[in-house]
């Protein structure tokens, strides 16, 4: 029994004097998770705080992060912004001042990301938001970057997509033209149509108003207009009801849709009628392939669920942080220094392989140019990846 | 011309949906004199009904313990829907109007605006936020006359809607109850001298129009198959308007408007670019209503239930 007792007390000693010894051996490399933990999008913070871990774990397995020949052991500190503007800007300061993290991965959705960018900004502190795509988020802030792309670049990827794959001439538009989301995207997309196809391509531009739900008039427009396709930037709830009365009123041809199309709720409301037409997506998880499927696998065995779109984007975004760290040259251990370091690093990525695509940030801008999606609605109402469409 | 055929088509269709609204707050008025504002949110209520009881008999079906074939689930759904939103609208009708038949106009007018609004938050707290989906009760099939494309739901649509009115316009000419309805729309206080219940036929008033409320939100769920809490309100203004336009507590006028206001609106989308739809639309409208203040079927000073 008292020997029992010598060993167990020597084991914790033991345990003790190598904490630090190990800690010693590889230095530590703080980043910071920011995320919708508890609020109203639990399930955003979760699939932050998964992939990041992830991701983490993967490093340290390999020995570490290398940076101007040393490695580097990473560690997240993880932060609640309970989904709150405030509290997403009081746990930006605290892994900066408390934890001192070397760079910030999230807040995800805008309301929180707006705030924290500017606290991030301020103190100089490299962050990178996966999943916000307000523009506010990383304007004239040199240190917030972003992993996704935004609303506008929607309209020009469809309309590459369109002349490529089908070498369609004639575009037929329908939007709501009272809500600022559908009506960027739908204005965004004649733009860069006309340039491509000429004048007077997009042969049918018309527009509702939030809440209707007979488009039968502006349909039979655009079905006489000899359009090859309809492009649509609709909420997932309204675009069954103009998929289906299309088809009801003889349209066979294709219907291209936004990333607000993705939703499960889609394929609940319109059924079989939405089978085979396509949207812009940041990232698909049926049909995956190479690196992307590598994961959506990886993440699947480790927590049971496919990821979703924002497991994805801060994959890539804590991907970018590492990629920078590991480009930074070399670390000073002084922090401000080792910040501004990786700050300059991550805002020269260039051709960085994402899982949600190739990623690169062009001079002075946290706003990626990445490649989109694009996402076909197959036969058993799966989203599924069908092709990669670069600008 | 095949443009203007298929409009034609969509506009029948669009017009029966405010010809069926717009009925309900007609009767109302020519008896009570006043105007059911909830009645926007009574046809969502009817339509999100009726979508339960088809649900209701599409699960029994698939299950194996009463099988029926789509169109006598429609049937009973739409027979079913009628009475438990007629029961719906006579209950409006007993806590939120007869306490008040003494009160200022005004109070009751804003008495529908509050049941209406109760109605919607009701919904949102029972039902949350997502968006139902009403479920195809027939397949529907598209038949090309021409270049005119025509589906059985909306040849349905036009027909359950115009024999509903007819009927009505049946049972208010011919039964005693009618009779009863006609007389109290003539003169509200000496008819209670005659024996003739008041509020009882103010309960049946109710309780019609909220029948054909609902038979308007099933017809609508099956023609635009996303129910929303909110679906009720900018219908019922526009149905409101048809009511009006048709003449007030003119039931042929009611009937007639609801179509020319369907027309009105998918035709200006027609000729017009579709953004300035609804503005051009109720300009007309506004007009028509200079020229003809008293609706098209009204007559100055008068109330009465006309056929």
């Amino acid at each position: 029994m008292k020997n029992v007792r010598f060993f167990a007390v020597l084991f914790a000693v033991l345990c003790l004097a190598a904490l630090p010894a190990a800690g010693q051996k590889t230095p530590v490399l703080k980043i910071g998770i920011n995320a919708e933990i508890t609020g109203d999008i639990p399930k955003v913070g979760e699939a932050t705080k998964y992939a990041a871990q992830m991701y983490v774990e993967d490093v340290n397995k390999a020995g570490g992060i290398e940076v101007g020949g040393k490695k580097y052991r990473l560690e997240l500190a993880i932060e609640d912004n309970e989904a709150k503007a405030e509290s997403a800007a009081k746990a930006a300061t605290k892994l900066i001042t408390v934890d001192e993290v070397i760079a910030i991965v999230g807040p995800q959705a805008s309301k929180q990301a707006v705030p924290a960018g500017e606290v991030c900004n301020n103190y100089k502190t490299p962050m990178i938001s996966g999943w916000s795509t307000n523009p506010n988020t990383t304007k004239d802030r040199p240190y917030v970057f972003r992993a996704c792309f935004l609303d506008d670049f929607q309209g020009p990827a469809l309309s590459i997509f369109a002349s490529q794959e089908y070498k369609f001439t004639k575009a037929a538009v329908l939007y709501d033209v009272a809500s600022d989301y559908p009506k960027g995207i739908a204005e965004f997309f004649k733009k860069d149509w006309e340039k491509r196809n000429g004048p007077g391509s997009v042969v049918a531009y018309e527009s509702f108003t939030t809440k209707d739900t007979d488009f039968s008039s502006q349909l039979t427009k655009i079905i006489n207009s000899g359009a090859d396709f309809l492009f649509t930037p609709q909420y997932y709830n309204e675009v069954p009801l103009i998929v289906q009365q299309a088809k009801q009123l003889g349209w066979k041809k294709p219907i291209l849709g936004s990333d607000s199309w993705a939703s499960d709720e889609l394929v609940k409301l319109c059924g079989k009628d939405c089978f085979g037409h396509f949207f812009v997506s940041h990232y698909a998880s049926a049909g995956a392939k190479g690196a992307t499927k590598e994961f959506i696998d990886r993440y699947k065995a480790k927590y049971g669920s496919i990821p979703d779109d924002v497991a994805a984007l801060t994959w890539d975004a804590i991907g970018l942080i590492g990629a920078a760290i590991r480009n930074a040259g070399k670390l000073t251990g002084d922090i401000k220094k080792d910040r501004e370091a990786v700050r300059n690093a991550l805002a020269k990525t260039k051709d960085y392989p994402g899982i949600t695509g190739t990623i690169s940030f062009p001079p002075g801008s946290g706003d990626p140019i990445k490649c989109a999606n694009i996402v076909k609605i197959n036969d058993k109402g799966e989203f599924e990846f069908y092709k990669s469409v670069c600008p | 011309m095949t443009v203007f055929l298929q409009n034609l088509v969509n506009a029948l269709q669009w017009g029966s949906f405010y010809a069926l609204i717009a009925i309900g707050y007609s009767m109302v008025y020519s008896i009570l004199m006043l105007f059911n504002f909830a009645h926007g949110d009574v046809f969502m209520t009817g339509a999100y009904i009726g979508c339960g009881i088809a649900l209701l008999l599409v699960g029994l079906g698939s299950a194996g313990i009463l099988v029926l074939p789509g169109w006598l689930v429609l049937v009973l759904t739409l027979l079913l829907a009628m009475v438990v939103t007629a029961c719906l609208g006579m209950f409006i009708e007993r806590v939120g109007y007869r306490p008040l038949r003494d009160a200022p106009r005004a109070s009751a007018a804003i008495t529908g605006l509050m049941i209406g609004i109760i109605l919607e938050t009701g919904n949102l707290i029972l039902l949350g936020a997502q968006r139902v989906k009403f479920p195809a009760l027939i397949q529907p099939v598209t038949y090309e006359l021409g270049g005119v494309f025509v589906t059985n739901q909306k040849i349905m649509i036009v027909i359950v809607a115009l024999g509903l009115a007819l009927a009505l316009h049946q049972f208010i000419r011919r039964t005693r109850w009618g009779m009863a309805m006609r007389a109290m729309a003539f003169d509200y206080a000496v008819v209670p001298l005659m024996g003739v219940p008041i509020n009882r036929i103010a309960a049946l008033t109710f309780a019609l129009g909220s029948g054909l409320a609902a038979a308007a939100g099933i017809l609508f769920g099956m023609a635009y198959p996303v129910l929303d809490p909110y679906m009720g309100i900018v219908f019922g203004w526009k149905s409101f308007v048809a009511a009006i336009l048709g003449g007030r507590g003119s039931i042929l006028g009611a009937t007639l408007a609801g179509f020319l206001l369907g027309f009105i609106e998918i035709f200006v989308a027609m000729v017009f670019p579709s953004t300035l739809r609804d503005f051009i639309a109720y300009s007309i409208i506004l007009l028509i209503l200079v020229f003809r203040p008293y609706g098209l079927f009204g007559e100055p000073y008068s109330v009465r239930l006309r056929l």
